[in-house]
């Protein structure tokens, strides 16, 4: 199980608050699909992906990152069983998905610069420490399932 | 491999943050020291509290080492040579970890808390190529 402080959950929960979970889950999905262009191959039912633009104005794009960040707010309410939490959406990227899970590593470094961007100086460097903590702990449950 | 369009979007940005360019070598240190604890063995030596001379100073020869690299994106080989050997035969920095991953993240948040939504899907996605391709010439003479 992993421990966590009290600062560090304290750190996690007030970016949280402030966070715009369907901005925020299109923007990091979207970065994920420009930065690393080869992401796109588990998406090529989305549509039009042609460029950064046409990226980051797709509403299928969109709808997935909120889907996708909204699953973190569940592994934030429960960080004493964030393995449990990701337990089924781990066999899922596995069995059906097969999603190597480099690209969740990929995707917690980039959720992490959007927050930078967002927050500014409020993104302190304890609060990075908390949150690459958070996305390490995330990418390494839904690699957990993996056979 | 860096498009002529990357080029001008790093040198771009580059130019966003050259006023606040002595800072950002010292918060991407300092980021990386707390965020990678592991990186602290690389500096034994060095006083690693917040505000210390040492990271301030370090993180000025970085930020100098990654202006030179913007000087001179059509031959970075070149241009980094010597950090090069320096990291391959002296330092011998740990090379797929650290140089590319743990100090280019810390690096581009800095960038991202400068430039907030300046620091566009574009830009981020050009200065990652353009630290992936530093990181590689850093640890090319590795072996």
């Amino acid at each position: 199980m992993v421990h966590w402080s009290a600062e560090e959950k304290q750190l996690i929960s007030s970016i949280w608050g402030k966070v715009n979970v369907e901005e925020c889950g299109a923007e990091a999905l979207a970065r994920l699909l420009i930065v690393y262009p080869w992401t796109q191959r588990f998406f090529s039912s989305f549509g039009n992906l042609s460029s950064p633009t046409a990226i980051t104005g797709n509403p299928k794009v969109r709808a997935h990152g909120k889907k996708v960040l909204t699953s973190f707010g569940d592994a934030i309410k429960n960080l004493d069983n964030i393995k449990g939490t990701y337990s089924k959406l781990s066999e899922l990227h596995c069995e059906k998905l097969h999603v190597d899970p480099e690209n969740f590593r990929l995707l917690g470094d980039i959720l992490v610069i959007v927050l930078a961007s967002h927050f500014g100086r409020d993104f302190s460097p304890a609060c990075q420490f908390a949150w690459q903590k958070l996305v390490g702990v995330v990418a390494h449950a839904l690699a957990r399932r993996y056979h | 491999v860096l498009t002529a369009e990357d080029k001008k979007l790093v040198q771009q940005m580059w130019e966003k943050v050259s006023p606040r360019q002595e800072d950002v070598g010292a918060e991407a240190l300092e980021r990386m020291f707390v965020t990678y604890p592991q990186t602290k063995t690389y500096f034994p030596h060095f006083d690693l509290h917040h505000g210390s001379d040492q990271i301030r100073g370090h993180g000025k020869k970085v930020v100098a080492a990654l202006g030179n690299a913007v000087k001179n994106l059509d031959n970075l080989s070149q241009a980094l040579s010597e950090l090069s050997n320096l990291h391959a035969y002296n330092l011998r920095v740990d090379p797929p970890r650290f140089s590319s991953q743990l100090l280019s993240q810390c690096l581009q948040v800095v960038l991202a808390v400068h430039l907030g939504k300046d620091y566009t899907p574009e830009i981020h996605s050009a200065v990652d190529k353009f630290l992936s391709a530093v990181a590689a010439v850093l640890a090319e003479k590795y072996r």
